[in-house]
């Protein structure tokens, strides 16, 4: 005699229960406080922000508790919690030439107008594990210095004088919303930024490396990467002018590629360029770099069937929310269709034995 | 989107939902996301089989389990109606269970397993083997909606296809894997061709179901929420499995009657009960079996109906 298995609800409730308990872990262990996370985890906060689309870094924290350290996992609380915001408006575009800088390098020139300012980096820290941390984080204050002249301008501004680098005019055109339309292709410029920018690090970070093996080579040098707070302002229609409503940290990269011509342009560099939110210099980087490779068609360089260079591709793949939850659904029960297969495979090789068999017999 | 029904209500104007509930609006969408979603199942439903893009948002549960689903439900649904949730053709399936969850304290409707009462069915892979009524919508959660994705990846390029009305592509699969194999190797996800025009996915239901598709009085709507993609098949609508003379459609099933309930006539999943290969068919459809044992049917394995309810 058979009962069919029931308890699918006692048994969910009863998993979350036990997430409940492990996310916790030991309890002899002080547990970790949103603000902790927020100060001490801010690269994984940044990294949450940036890829959730959403600028909240107590938010951030929580979700980063919430999902154990799951850094994808938090980004989709952050997503599912963004999707439900009222929308008040949209702010007038960021002044990335008047950021506080608080990194700000090239790599083209030696020297440029608001100097070379390395910041808080890991460039150049020997990978050794710090063994004293272990024991005690305590550190002395870091030496300053006052704050530099208040604007820097852009190290690609220079080359623009020269008519050495592409032109990139102004639009008035309102940039699309990939979270309130449907992705349809092709994908202008904006709607490809705004892709990458929330795509997942991994994802951008991979192919920016496979155009640098030569998979769409483009030689990109990295102009200037600057990492600041910029002035969030809102232009108020009771008002009749623009407020600030707010500060929030970015990172920006511009990259200096070459070009050879082709035949109406004549030999100019080019550019790929990366915005994330927060202190994300890889993402940025990798962002630029793929921006660059994506832009092929419009500089009428060649399809070299690269996958950075496929929009239809990268688009479709860079947003790990996607692909994490269609690659974890497998997990779903599947014996409906998978019953279905079974039926077709054993008639097949049913009909394949008996045609075997008849032949030995002739 | 049939006669009577009504405006949508506040989460908080019945019942006494917790304070994390009565953050969101009815059936947790805001109105102008249903407003969009409402515009897209209209276009759906004027253009039999034809996949209507549409502004999917992301849901608190993963892309990939059901969000489309979740999303065309949100967006039919009523403070009225009744609800059921299958998963595989079972109410208990884990995911049937969570999204049921979802909307018992999201819009706070009632629920039943009962496919009969249901006004609203959410289904994955399955129709229920209990022939629907014009007064029911049957909402599939749908993967891929691109029956073309597998012979052609590109979004670009199947969209043209369809513009062109050009199945050329799935055919010839369909002719080779009769000359590979002596069968069409497509057992689940069968695409049909609806009204004469478009071919469409029935989403990953087993063939078996594809009749069910056509002529079917009930509201067909088919929402993929990570692809972005809202198609519907209307009342009383022609959908066509497709198939050559030589080889026509076939619906099949296990060759077996259910264990627990005797039925001949419904699709069939196989247990295994212990580990020397023994192996039991029973009913995909669990409402189905259950109406058929209290009916008083018995199945060669199954329990009088009374007994289980007491065990």
């Amino acid at each position: 005699m058979y009962v069919a298995v029931k308890g699918g609800e006692r048994a969910i409730d009863n998993a979350h229960a036990w997430l409940a308990e492990e996310r916790r872990g030991d309890t002899a262990v002080p547990e970790l406080s949103v603000a902790q996370i927020r100060e001490q985890m801010a690269l994984a906060v940044n990294r949450v922000m940036a890829e959730g689309s959403l600028y909240d870094p107590e938010l951030a924290a929580l979700a980063i508790k919430q999902a154990r350290g799951d850094l994808i996992e938090a980004i989709f609380l952050i997503r599912a919690y963004r999707t439900t915001l009222p929308r008040f408006g949209a702010s007038a575009p960021v002044e990335t030439a008047r950021m506080a800088c608080l990194r700000r390098i090239s790599a083209t020139f030696k020297d440029a107008p608001g100097g070379q300012v390395l910041g808080p980096t890991f460039d150049y820290t020997h990978r050794l594990l710090d063994f004293k941390l272990a024991a005690d984080g305590e550190v002395p204050a870091a030496p300053e210095t006052p704050a530099a002249p208040a604007e820097v301008p852009h190290i690609t501004g220079f080359l623009n004088r020269d008519g050495l680098i592409q032109e990139e005019p102004a639009g008035d055109d309102t940039p699309p919303d990939l979270t309130r339309e449907p992705l349809e292709l092709p994908a202008g410029r904006a709607l490809r930024l705004q892709s990458l920018t929330r795509g997942d690090e991994g994802f951008v970070l991979g192919m920016a490396y496979s155009t640098q093996r030569g998979y769409a080579r483009n030689h990109a040098f990295v102009g200037e990467l600057r990492i600041g707070t910029v002035a969030v302002e809102m232009e108020i229609p009771e008002l009749g002018f623009a407020i600030e409503i707010g500060e929030i940290e970015l990172t920006e990269c511009e990259t200096v590629n070459q070009f050879t011509g082709s035949k109406t342009e004549p030999p100019q560099f080019t550019r790929g360029y990366g915005l994330v939110f927060g202190q994300t210099e890889r993402k940025a980087i990798s962002m630029a770099l793929v921006d660059r490779a994506l832009r092929w068609k419009e500089l009428g360089e060649e399809d070299s069937g690269a996958p950075a260079q496929d929009e239809e591709f990268v688009l479709y793949h860079a947003d790990n929310i996607q692909a994490t939850g269609f690659l974890e659904h497998i997990k779903l029960p599947h014996y409906v269709d998978f019953q279905s297969e079974l039926e077709l495979v054993r008639r097949i090789r049913a009909e394949a034995e008996a045609a075997t068999s008849r032949e030995a017999a002739e | 989107m049939s006669a009577g029904r009504r405006q949508e209500r506040q989460a908080g104007d019945g019942g006494e939902p917790s304070m994390t509930e009565q953050a969101y609006n009815f059936a947790y969408l805001d109105e102008q996301t249903k407003r969009m979603i409402r515009r897209a199942l209209l276009k759906a439903l004027a253009i039999p089989g034809y996949q209507v893009p549409f502004a999917s948002r992301e849901m608190p549960m993963p892309y990939g389990w059901g969000t489309g689903g979740v999303q065309v439900s949100a967006a039919v649904l009523t403070p009225e109606d009744r609800m059921k949730v299958i998963d595989q053709g079972a109410d208990d399936t884990t995911n049937a269970v969570s999204i049921r969850k979802f909307f018992e304290r999201t819009a706070g409707v009632a629920t039943t397993e009962r496919t009969p009462e249901a006004t609203v069915i959410q289904t994955r892979h399955r129709i229920p083997e209990a022939p629907l009524t014009e007064n029911q919508i049957l909402v599939y959660q749908v993967p891929i909606p691109e029956p073309l994705r597998f012979l052609e990846p590109r979004e670009t390029e199947t969209r043209k296809m369809h513009a062109l009305e050009e199945y050329g592509l799935m055919h010839v699969k369909l002719y080779e894997d009769i000359a590979r194999h002596g069968h069409i190797a497509t057992a689940y996800a069968y695409p049909v061709k609806v009204e004469g025009r478009y071919v469409m996915d029935p989403s990953p239901i087993p063939k078996f179901d594809n009749p069910k598709i056509a002529g079917c009085p009930a509201i067909q709507l088919y929402g993929a929420g990570r692809e972005q993609r809202i198609y519907a098949v209307p009342p009383w609508t022609a959908a066509e499995s497709l198939d050559f003379e030589d080889h026509p459609f076939e619906a099949s099933k296990a060759d077996h009657p259910c264990a627990l309930c005797g039925a001949e006539d419904s699709y069939l999943d196989e247990v295994i009960i212990d580990d020397t290969g023994g192996r039991m068919f029973v009913c995909s459809d669990t409402d189905y079996c259950r109406a058929r044992r209290e009916a008083g049917h018995t199945g060669a394995m199954g329990a009088p109906y009374e007994t289980e309810a007491q065990a």
